[in-house]
């Protein structure tokens, strides 16, 4: 049963790939959603015998590679971090599947399609499932590849092609970065197990590893690289840039990749290897800076997205660093839970941004919609219950999650921590949930409230969407609202034993007790800082001062926030330019044509005809010359034959310039 | 034994004229068929010498064969030489150049 939920999406993907031909529109898709059902309600038992029973299973496939000491084999750990993501992964996948079939459904490649998404899915489960980091790298490099495949669907189109490729080598920077870390685990603890790794890292948490005179502790090695394959993974700040250009692939693939599964791979890895980061702080303060970092810097440049489907990458890249600093201040269950949490209501963004891109003839930019809360009310009403989870609006999911994880920095604020980077957090979390409540807001009343910008034709034919599409909808809503309050108890209650031995976190950095005592006005300043900002995009979009729009700073200010910083700029000017031309002028022109030509079959074959034609201009016809070169090789002979050596050199020199 | 090795020595001598004489003339080749006889010759002489001081008859054997071979090669260069200037009517070693690399 177990392997069945890995190996029905897989399936799936085989039929409506290799059948789709055959099978046809209806008969792929129908083949596809039974399958990834299946498996969806075989990982809910599995989450309830795990879960709730506490029957751990690791199962054994086959032996893989065996080389000396080397040994790895196809193994399916199911623990309870697991099947949460197992829970996570199949649910919006079967939901994106079942709303993609009437996304897609004009489309001619759907049978593609549907084979792509359930390879995603097949790929991601074996990430989760592996109990060891050559297994879950298969699954790792699956994502990355599935995520090319989709994102390029409208394989036509130059911007999805950019943008698949600038998604797949982006992540391949960060794989790098994770292959170096499995190479760096097999150099230290002789096995890349997780349970051999796990259980081995205490007594590794003095090693220190000598790399050129310099003392490198080995586990916070392992954790850089593990989270530079992390920071590419799941988009933090310094390899973002491929997240929002993802965009380009039809919207359920977006669902699909920014809310369950692939840019939670990079948390899952950080979660699953929360046994090792926890015994290197340096590895937790990375974690945390550059997660809240992310936060605030993909916050921040939502507010100023024009594009729909933009604004929700942004704050999916912003949830992502909330996820990574919680991390690292050790509160890998609360991470675990706001990924689920997360994964519920950005999935109900993205399709709900779907169904009204749907409804408006593939419109995407939010300055040409308006006034749809008349024609899509229950679009509307669902994209507000995400919004307001996703604003951390109480009593939703949002809250139980995102607000506990501010409540946890605001606990190292306190004097006796002594954790700047925890008050760094504290303060870029709570401020990056003022720009989440604004720019979904903002992104709420541009798109539902505000009158209308586009063409009366368009708005004419934008209806809801049907049945099929609203169903994934209305479940998700349901899953945005409940999801948090019944899972808060099991995944993060205090003295919850779900995670077993999954997560382990040390008893001196763990703050969940204080965090439920703080004072009443910290826990209240997320709430209020998240209405201020729907106050403030509320000010600005009903009483349209425009005060961004007619000043120059504001203007400067916001050109900049819209242009994402500068980053993607930058990174071609002086990234990729560069390397491109050092790769075309250096080692392209000047190496690969120019040097090793020169010493190669080029210079050579230049080379033999001018020699030759000189030996050949030596026989000039003159029976003098030839005399002459008669009496110097029986001079040569005599000298070879007398062991003259230096004079022969001598001579030879003589030759030579004549 | 002065006396002897001094004639090797003559012998030596003629033979390295003889070389300089084929190899400084650029113009006459019967000049240069001259210095190869005289070449010849002092090869000859040599032998003779050598199996005189030897106390050996196989050197003088070796100098009657060469001078039959220097008699019939003679011959034959002249003949080729005739040939030669029937062709061309000129014998200067300069314009001997058709064969170039």
């Amino acid at each position: 049963m177990y392997l069945l939920i890995l190996w029905l999406p897989l399936l799936g993907s085989i039929f409506s790939g290799f059948l789709g031909r055959f099978l046809g529109h209806k008969g792929s898709g129908t083949i596809s959603v039974v399958c990834v059902f299946s498996s969806m309600i075989l990982s809910l038992i599995a989450f309830y015998e795990v879960g709730f029973m506490g029957l751990n299973h690791c199962i054994v496939l086959s032996p893989w590679i065996e080389v000396g000491i080397f040994k790895i084999s196809w193994s399916f750990l199911f623990d309870s971090l697991t099947v949460t993501m197992l829970v996570v992964i199949t649910v919006i996948s079967t939901l994106v599947h079942l709303y993609s079939l009437e996304y897609m459904q004009i489309d001619p490649h759907l049978p593609r399609f549907m084979a792509f998404l359930e390879i995603f899915t097949f790929f991601m489960l074996v990430l989760v499932t592996a109990d060891n980091l050559v297994q879950m790298f298969v699954g790792w490099e699956g994502v990355g590849l599935a995520s090319y495949l989709l994102i390029n669907f409208w394989f036509t189109r130059l911007a999805a092609n950019q943008s698949a490729i600038k998604a797949l080598v982006v992540n391949r920077i960060g794989d790098f970065g994770l292959s170096l870390g499995i190479l760096t685990v097999f150099y230290i603890f002789q096995s890349v197990d997780y349970f051999i790794i796990f259980s081995l890292s205490p007594l590794f948490s003095n090693y220190h590893l000598n790399f050129g005179g310099i003392n490198i502790s080995g586990i916070t090695l392992i954790g850089v690289f593990l989270f530079i394959g992390a920071v590419g993974k799941s988009a933090q700040l310094g390899l973002h840039t491929w997240l929002p250009d993802a965009m380009e692939g039809p919207t359920p693939v977006s669902a699909l990749i920014h809310a369950a599964t692939m840019v939670t791979a990079g948390v899952f890895l950080l979660i699953r290897f929360s046994p090792l980061i926890e015994f290197s702080s340096s590895v937790l303060n990375i974690l945390v800076l550059f997660g809240s970092l992310t936060a605030f810097f993909a916050g921040m440049s939502g507010i100023f997205q024009n594009d729909l489907k933009r604004v929700i990458a942004y704050s999916t890249c912003s949830q992502l660093g909330y996820m990574i600093f919680a991390c690292g201040i050790s509160c890998y269950n609360v991470s675990m839970f706001h990924l689920a949490n997360h994964a519920f209501f950005k999935a109900l963004l993205f399709l709900s941004a779907g169904s009204v891109i749907h409804a408006l003839a593939n419109e995407q930019d939010m300055r040409k919609m308006g006034s749809l809360i008349k024609f899509l009310p229950l679009t509307y009403s669902l994209m507000l219950i995400g919004s307001l989870a996703l604003a951390g609006f109480p009593f939703l999911t949002g809250f139980y999650s995102k607000d506990f994880i501010l409540e946890l920095t605001q606990v190292t604020l306190n004097k006796n921590v002594h954790s700047i980077e925890g008050a760094f957090a504290c303060w870029l979390g709570n401020l990056s949930v003022f720009f989440t409540a604004f720019y979904s807001f903002r992104l709420i009343y541009l798109t539902f409230i505000n009158s209308v910008s586009t063409t009366r034709i368009i708005i004419l034919k934008s209806h809801e969407p049907s049945l099929l599409m609203l169903i994934p909808l209305i479940i998700l809503g349901f899953g945005s609202i409940f999801i948090g309050y019944l899972g808060k108890d099991l995944f993060i209650g205090l003295g919850t034993d779900f995670w077993k031995s999954s997560i382990i976190i040390l008893p001196s950095n763990s703050y969940f007790m204080e965090a439920e005592w703080l004072k009443i006005n910290l826990k209240w300043l997320p709430f209020i800082l998240s209405v201020l900002g729907i106050v403030l995009a509320t000010i600005i979009n009903v009483t349209r001062i425009h005060i961004y729009l007619y000043n120059t700073f504001y203007r400067s200010i916001c050109f900049l926030i819209n242009k994402k910083w500068y980053w993607d700029v930058l990174y071609n000017r002086f990234f990729v330019y560069p390397i491109l031309n050092f790769g075309y002028l250096v080692s392209f022109k000047n190496l690969d044509r120019g040097f090793i030509e020169l010493l190669g079959p080029y210079g050579f074959s230049k080379i033999v005809p001018t020699w030759s034609h000189t030996f050949s201009r030596l026989q000039t016809g003159q029976l003098s010359h030839y005399l002459f070169f008669i009496v110097l090789g029986a001079c040569l002979f005599f000298l070879i034959i007398f062991n003259q050596i230096q004079l022969l050199v001598f001579y030879s020199v003589l030759i030579f310039f004549i | 034994m002065l006396v002897y090795i001094n004639n090797t020595n003559t012998s030596i001598l003629l033979f390295l004229i003889s070389v300089l004489g084929i190899f400084l003339n650029q113009k006459n080749i019967l000049v240069m068929l001259m210095s190869l006889e005289m070449m010849f010759l002092s090869i000859s002489f040599n032998l003779i010498f050598a199996s005189i001081y030897l106390d050996d008859i196989t050197g003088q054997i070796f100098s009657l064969l060469i001078l039959t071979v220097a008699a019939a090669e003679s011959s034959i260069g002249l003949a080729i030489l005739v040939i030669y200037y029937r062709i061309r009517s000129v014998i200067t070693v300069e314009l001997m150049h058709l064969m170039k690399g």
